[in-house]
């Protein structure tokens, strides 16, 4: 509790042991009903609590209306509980400061701490950096004053200050804060690390790359703060909607005083039910509840590693009902691996080192993937021969030649001397290449229909087997797709720039592991598959699929970030993927998921179906709480504690509801 | 120019909004925004009369809300 809100506690526990002191006492001595004189002491015994609890709504009162703030909350309640003092309801003009007070401090502490906890969440934020100096001390900096190039030390379970590369040391990176991704990463010599994640147990020497304002921490940073500006729509309707709330009440308190007392002339009666009416007519309740709501919604989001612009935009994700997919990087791992050795009267091993021999000096992707495995299987079988000479062949493959090591270490001669000798014994010629080859080498093969890139191998001319390269599915797009459908996702699509049949093989398998995986989901996991595609094609896709949306259906689009950058500004909502770092990716992008895990998407859809819900909830509650007791207050049913109840009472229950907004389920987070 | 401030005692939201509105109104200012949540103002104004501006936001925000301190 603030200094400021403990003061005002302690002025309400004082007004509050008066009152009821003075209640007490009127009510067993008797003192009023009896003395005459006791009638005019009266309003002035209380006026001691009365002003005690609301001596500076008094004073702001006033202060505003000099001002000309006419419809400040604090005006209204002076006018309300002068009222109540005209209509010689004194200890009800008393309760009703007291119970406001009481309301507000708890109101201003709920918003204190649920803005805390948000805070908590999202505590990212360096407090230095240390920079070492040309005499080799190290001082203590303020990460601002860092400039770029310097060179600083993180020690074990500090936070990395400011973006950098590591000159020297090599730890494991606790990135969670960053990505909501647990497992820890490694770094080592050379890679470039984030500001804002956490150094292990290791220490790093590192040169900054970049300026603490461009770093990824305070990027983040202020785009969280950023996104409550983004206002959202619920939001824009309550901003307007308290903006002629309050003077369309006060008016109707003015008339309710006024025009049933001419008729009637029971001016105190009408005059108390007036003033209920201003109690109510502060729409804090609203005001408060629904950023808040939004903001504990971004909060949850970026939790979990998904940073989500702007109010509007976690509204908008509430409401998506088509999703686009890209392929690869989003959906697949980017990343090429084999993923097939097909031998024929070999066995695995010596098919992956034939064709690791082969492709040893080709800078290809294909070959590197090969190579990668083949070294990976060295380890087990101990590289024998060595290879003499390769030759590229366009379009097709390679050729090369390799002796058995023993002769190459015998033969005490130059490679060149080697090669010369064309009709060694032990020589064998390994081809390694697509189909193409094959053909033109006459070579019976036999054809392999998976998709993905194929290396056909072929030792002395003798068909050998294949290696099925290709890129793999992310397990967790199974999820993602099953998550999206379930959270009320209509349809998802496979936008490509890929082949067809590469694309629908990845829709098959994506669709057979989601059944496998999820025995009770049913229909199919992509619906839609659109190949070949260059990135104005997509663009064309997505306005072609945002036109066939109906009603308030969204489109969302999710992609790496690096070339669809046009696809993600013009879908509803873009969403940019394995963006650590990539400045260009969350600058395109509405939403931007940190790590490159597609199930988010999913649990962001969540998250923001569940804000919105509360944000409706707030609204129609507060609304109709507020209603209610304008209705009963006006035939005379509401007394001003239930006006008091329904302004600040309400403000609390809103305010409560709104934190739920905050929590994120834990399977979520596994998802 | 685009500038960030921090905001003290800033307790009542649509005391927040009453401020962006009173701010936005201010000539030279391109554009502003409070945020109750942050606790923080936003203020997008011409370079060349900035102070000057300040000085007309800090004035606009102690009208509309006393106790609310803007840090500079």
């Amino acid at each position: 509790m603030s200094p400021k809100q403990k003061k005002i506690l302690y002025r309400i526990i004082a007004a509050g042991i008066i009152y009821a002191g003075l209640l007490i006492f009127s009510h067993t001595s008797g003192f009023y009903e009896e003395n005459i004189e006791g009638k005019i002491y009266e309003p002035l015994v209380f006026l001691v609590p009365f002003l005690l609890a609301g001596y500076d709504i008094v004073f702001k009162a006033v202060k505003n209306i000099c001002h000309g703030q006419v419809f400040d909350e604090n005006f209204l309640m002076l006018i309300a509980s002068i009222g109540a003092y005209g209509i010689k309801e004194y200890s009800e003009a008393v309760a009703v400061i007291l119970f406001y007070q009481v309301g507000e401090l708890f109101q201003s502490y709920a918003v204190g701490k649920s803005r805390k906890s948000i805070a908590d969440l999202m505590d990212i934020c360096p407090e230095y950096a240390n920079v070492e100096t040309e005499d080799g001390t190290v001082e203590k900096t303020d990460p601002e004053d860092v400039e770029t190039g310097s060179t600083i030390i993180i020690k074990p379970g500090e936070r990395v200050p400011i973006d950098c590369v590591i000159l020297s040391g090599e730890s494991y990176l606790d990135t969670s804060a960053l990505t909501g991704e647990a497992v820890p990463r490694r770094a080592a010599e050379g890679d470039e690390i984030y500001s804002g994640s956490i150094n292990g147990s290791g220490l790093l020497k590192c040169r900054t790359t970049k300026a603490y304002e461009d770093s990824t921490v305070s990027k983040i940073l202020e785009m969280v703060e950023n996104a409550s500006s983004r206002k959202s729509k619920h939001e824009n309707f309550i901003h307007r909607f308290a903006k002629y709330y309050t003077p369309a009440v006060t008016i109707a308190a003015v008339i309710l005083a006024v025009v049933p007392s001419l008729i009637t002339g029971e001016w105190a009666e009408w005059i108390k039910r007036a003033c209920t009416f201003l109690v109510i007519s502060c729409p804090c309740a609203l005001v408060i509840s629904v950023p808040m709501g939004f903001f504990s919604g971004i909060g949850a989001a970026s939790s979990i590693g998904v940073l989500v612009k702007g109010s509007n935009h976690l509204e908008a994700v509430a409401d998506v009902k088509t999703v686009c997919f890209d392929k690869t990087g989003t959906l697949t791992k980017g990343e090429f691996k084999v993923n097939g050795i097909y031998p024929e009267n070999i066995s695995d091993e010596d098919l992956l080192a034939l064709a690791g021999a082969a492709e040893k000096n080709s800078t290809h992707p294909v070959a590197r993937a090969v190579c990668l495995a083949a070294e990976a299987n060295m380890s087990k079988s101990e590289d024998k021969y060595q290879v003499i000479d390769t030759r590229e062949i366009a379009g097709q493959g390679v050729v090369a030649l390799r002796i058995p090591l023993a002769d190459a270490q015998a033969k005490t001669g130059t490679e060149a001397d080697i090669l010369k000798n064309d009709a060694r014994e032990g020589q064998e010629e390994i081809l390694a290449g697509n189909e193409k080859l094959m053909q033109a080498y006459d070579i019976s093969y036999k054809k392999v229909k998976d998709p993905g890139t194929v290396v056909y191998i072929a030792k002395n001319r003798r068909f050998m087997g294949s290696i099925l390269i290709s890129d793999s599915i992310k397990p967790e797009s199974v999820d993602a797709l099953v998550g999206l459908k379930a959270a009320g996702v209509e349809k998802c699509v496979l936008l490509t720039g890929d082949r067809k049949d590469q694309a629908e093989a990845v829709c098959d398998k994506i669709h057979e592991n989601a059944v496998s995986k999820h025995p009770s989901f049913s229909g199919r996991a992509i619906d839609e598959v659109a190949a070949e595609l260059y990135p104005q094609d997509k663009v064309l896709a997505v306005e072609r699929l945002m036109g066939e949306l109906t009603g308030r259906g969204k489109l969302a689009f999710a992609g790496d970030g690096i070339n669809d950058s046009p696809v993600l500004t013009r879908a509803d909502i873009g969403i940019a993927m394995g963006s650590l770092g990539s400045d260009a990716a969350i600058e395109a992008a509405d939403v931007v998921i940190m790590d490159d895990n597609p199930a988010k998407i999913a649990a962001v859809m969540k998250i923001a179906g569940k804000t919105v819900r509360i944000v409706k909830e707030n609204i129609v509650f507060a609304l109709g709480i507020k209603l209610l007791v304008l209705i009963l207050g006006a035939v005379g049913l509401a007394s001003m504690w239930a006006a008091v109840f329904a302004d600040v009472g309400v403000a609390v229950l809103a305010i409560l509801n709104s934190m739920r907004a905050l929590k994120v389920e834990k399977r979520i987070e596994n998802a | 120019m685009k500038k960030k401030f921090k905001l003290q005692d800033l307790d009542c939201a649509n005391c927040a909004a009453k401020m962006e509105d009173a701010i936005k109104k201010i000539d030279g200012v391109n554009d502003a925004s409070v945020s109750f949540m942050a606790q923080k103002m936003t203020v997008d104004a011409d370079d060349a009369r900035f102070e000057e501006i300040m000085e007309e936001i800090v004035k606009v925000c102690k009208k509309v809300e006393p106790d609310c301190v803007i840090e500079r």
